[in-house]
C-alpha cells in the first residue's frame, strides 16, 4: 500500500467532492428546468467552456490508453493527434449553427434538433437511443481508468471488495450530479485541468531531465515502431488506417452526447468559436501524454519486477501509472493519479447528463408521458442520471475488461451513424426523415456487420477495389453506405414528400 | 440570458483555410519519416505537433476576420 500517495489522493477527492455538491449554488438557476440542470442555464462563457469541453474530451481513458497505445504499437496510437486536429475546424464551422438553432427553439438534445427539424418522431428515437447505447460503454472505459490507478495505489483485492473503491467513487459521483446537475462537473473540470496540466508538465521536463534529452527516449524505441509501416505496392496499408481512424474519430467526437450538452450549454456561438482557437492547447498536452508511452519503454516499467503485477492485472494501460510510480515520490503520485480519477469523474458526470437529458425529453416525454410538465421532464432526468451510472458500474464490474474495449469500439461507429440526421440536416434542405432513417440502419447493419468479421475484436476493415486494398476505420465505411442511402433515398422520395423547412435560418 | 447571441457572423472567405488542415494530416506519406529530428524529436512527431498550432492559429485568423 502507498499510503503518501494514497493519502494525497483522498484528500484531492473529497475537495472536489465538496466541490461538486456546492456548485449547485453557483450562479444559481431553478434547478427544476431541464435546460438549467442539464444545461447549466446555457450561462458557460469561454473559458468555463474551454474546460468544459476539455474536461469532457480529454478523458481518463485517454490518459491512461493513448500512451498504452503508444507504448505496445509506437507510432500508430500517435492518431489521437491528428484526430484530435480535424476536431476543431468543424468545430468552428458546423456546432456554432446547431447552437443558434437549438437556443432559438429550446433544444437540449441532438434528438429534438432531429425532431424539430423532420418531425419525425422515430428518427429522433433512432438518434436518441444511439445516443445513449454508444455512451453507456464510454463511462464504463473511465472507470477502467480509475480502476487502473486505484490499483496503481496498492489497493486492490479481489472480488467486491476490490471493487469498493470504485463503487464509493461512483456514489459520490451519482450523488452531486443528482443534486447540481451540470455545474458539477463543470467545477470540478477546473480542477482537474490544472491537476493533469501540473503532472504532464513535470513528467515532461523530469523524464527527459534525467535520461538527457528527448533524443534517448527515442532511440530507446525499436526503430520499426517509431514511424509507420511503409504499404506494399498493392496496398495504402498503415497510411490509410492511420488517416480514416482521425478523420472518423473526429467526426464522431462532437456528435456523442456529451460533446454536445458541453457546445450547447455555452453561453453564444460566438464562444464557440473562440473555443476552436484556444482548445488546441488540449491536443499539445494530449501529444506530450502520448509521448509518455514512449517514455515508460525509454524507463524499461514493463521489466521492472515492482510493476509486474500491475501490468498483469491491467495489460498495457498500466504503462502510465508505472511510470509516474517509477519517478515521483508517493505525494506527487498521488496528485497524479487524483487528476486521472478526477479525469474520470467529469466526463462521467457530464455522459450520463447527457444520457439523461435525452431519455427525459426524447424517450419519456416524446413516447411515454407526452404531457409532461417541465419539473416532472427533469425530476425524470435526474433519475435516469443515477440509472446509466448504475448500468455502467455494472457494466464495469461484470464485464471484463477487453469486453468493455471491443463496446467501445461499436460505440464510435453506431455514434458516426447519426451524422447524416444531425449534422447534413443543416445544410442540405433535399434530406428526408425517412430516408435518414434507412441511412440510419444500413450504416448500423454495415458498421456492425464489418466488425463482426474481425469478432468485435480490431476496428478495422480493409475494402478492395480493382485490385487495391483500403484498409479503414470502420465508422468511415459504414458512414459513406449511411450517406448515399439517405441522399439517394431522399431523392427518390422527393417528388412524393414536400420538403422539411429549413429552420436554421 | 447572460448575452443575446447574435445572428450567425458573415461566412468570410478565409474559411478556405480549414482545408489545410486536413490536407496536411490525411496526407500522412508525406510525414511518416525519422528526418530531420528537432530538440530530439524525430520529424514524424514534431511535424504532427506543430500542426497543433497552425490549425489553432488558423482558427483564430478566421474568428478575427468574421468579427
Amino acid at each position: 500500500m502507498n499510503w503518501s500517495a494514497l493519502i494525497v489522493f483522498v484528500a484531492l477527492f473529497i475537495f472536489v467532492t465538496w466541490l461538486g455538491f456546492w456548485a449547485a449554488r453557483w450562479r444559481a438557476g431553478d434547478l427544476t428546468q431541464l435546460h438549467e440542470w442539464g444545461l447549466g442555464g446555457r450561462r458557460f462563457g469561454t473559458f468555463v467552456t474551454w474546460f468544459l469541453l476539455g474536461g469532457d474530451l480529454y478523458t481518463a481513458y485517454t490518459f491512461i490508453a493513448v500512451p498504452a497505445l503508444v507504448y505496445g504499437a509506437g507510432a500508430l496510437g500517435f492518431f489521437a493527434v491528428p484526430y484530435t486536429i480535424l476536431i476543431y475546424p468543424l468545430l468552428y464551422l458546423v456546432f456554432p449553427r446547431l447552437w443558434l438553432l437549438a437556443h432559438k427553439h429550446g433544444y437540449v438534445t441532438s434528438s429534438d434538433v432531429v425532431q424539430g427539424r423532420y418531425g419525425n418522431k422515430w428518427l429522433a428515437l433512432a438518434v436518441g437511443i444511439t445516443g445513449i447505447v454508444a455512451t453507456m460503454p464510454y463511462i464504463a472505459l473511465q472507470l477502467v481508468g480509475m480502476q487502473v490507478v486505484i490499483g496503481a495505489m496498492g489497493v486492490s483485492g479481489d472480488g467486491l471488495v476490490g471493487d469498493l473503491p470504485l463503487i464509493i467513487a461512483f456514489v459520490i459521483l451519482a450523488a452531486f450530479t443528482y443534486t447540481s446537475g451540470l455545474r458539477a462537473p463543470a467545477m470540478i473540470a477546473v480542477v482537474k485541468d490544472l491537476l493533469i496540466y501540473l503532472v504532464v508538465i513535470a513528467v515532461t521536463i523530469f523524464v527527459p531531465m534525467k535520461l538527457g534529452g528527448f533524443g534517448p527516449i527515442f532511440a530507446a524505441v525499436p526503430a520499426a515502431k517509431l514511424t509507420l509501416a511503409a504499404p506494399a505496392a498493392d496496398t495504402y496499408g498503415a497510411y490509410s488506417i492511420y488517416a480514416t481512424l482521425a478523420l472518423g474519430s473526429a467526426l464522431a467526437l462532437f456528435l456523442y452526447p456529451h460533446s454536445l450538452t458541453a457546445i450547447l450549454s455555452s453561453s453564444s456561438p460566438g464562444a464557440i468559436r473562440r473555443n476552436a482557437a484556444l482548445l488546441p492547447a488540449y491536443s499539445l498536452v494530449l501529444g506530450l501524454l502520448a509521448l509518455l508511452g514512449f517514455m515508460a519503454v525509454a524507463l524499461h516499467v514493463g521489466t521492472n519486477p515492482a510493476f509486474a503485477d500491475g501490468f498483469k492485472r491491467y495489460g498495457n494501460s498500466f504503462a502510465v501509472p508505472a511510470l509516474i510510480l517509477a519517478i515521483f515520490p508517493g505525494w506527487f503520485a498521488g496528485i497524479a493519479f487524483a487528476a486521472i480519477a478526477i479525469g474520470a469523474l467529469v466526463p462521467s458526470a457530464i455522459m450520463s447528463i447527457a444520457c439523461a437529458n435525452i431519455f427525459s425529453r426524447t424517450i419519456y416525454r416524446g413516447f411515454l408521458a407526452p404531457n409532461a410538465t417541465s419539473a416532472q421532464e427533469t425530476s425524470m432526468a435526474k433519475l435516469a442520471s443515477l440509472v446509466v451510472k448504475i448500468g455502467a458500474l455494472a457494466f464495469i464490474i461484470f464485464v471484463p475488461v477487453p469486453y468493455a474495449l471491443q463496446f467501445q469500439l461499436l460505440g464510435g461507429l453506431w455514434m458516426i451513424q447519426v451524422l447524416p440526421s444531425v449534422i447534413l440536416g443543416l445544410y442540405l434542405r433535399m434530406l428526408n426523415g425517412w430516408a435518414l432513417l434507412a441511412g440510419w440502419v444500413v450504416g448500423m447493419g454495415v458498421g456492425t456487420w464489418m466488425a463482426s468479421t474481425t469478432s468485435f475484436k480490431a476496428a478495422v476493415f480493409t475494402l478492395s477495389f480493382m485490385g487495391v486494398h483500403f484498409p479503414g476505420y470502420i465508422a468511415l465505411w459504414a458512414l459513406i453506405a449511411n450517406v448515399a442511402v439517405s441522399i439517394v433515398l431522399s431523392a427518390l422520395l422527393r417528388p412524393f414528400v414536400a420538403p422539411a423547412p429549413m429552420l436554421a435560418e | 440570458m447572460a448575452t443575446q447571441p447574435g445572428p450567425e457572423p458573415r461566412r468570410h472567405w478565409l474559411r478556405i483555410l480549414f482545408v489545410l488542415p486536413f490536407i496536411a494530416m490525411l496526407w500522412v506519406s508525406s510525414y511518416n519519416r525519422l528526418t530531420p529530428e528537432l530538440f530530439g524529436f524525430p520529424f514524424y512527431y514534431w511535424y504532427q505537433l506543430l500542426w497543433v498550432v497552425i490549425a489553432a492559429v488558423l482558427a483564430w485568423i478566421v474568428y478575427k476576420a468574421e468579427g
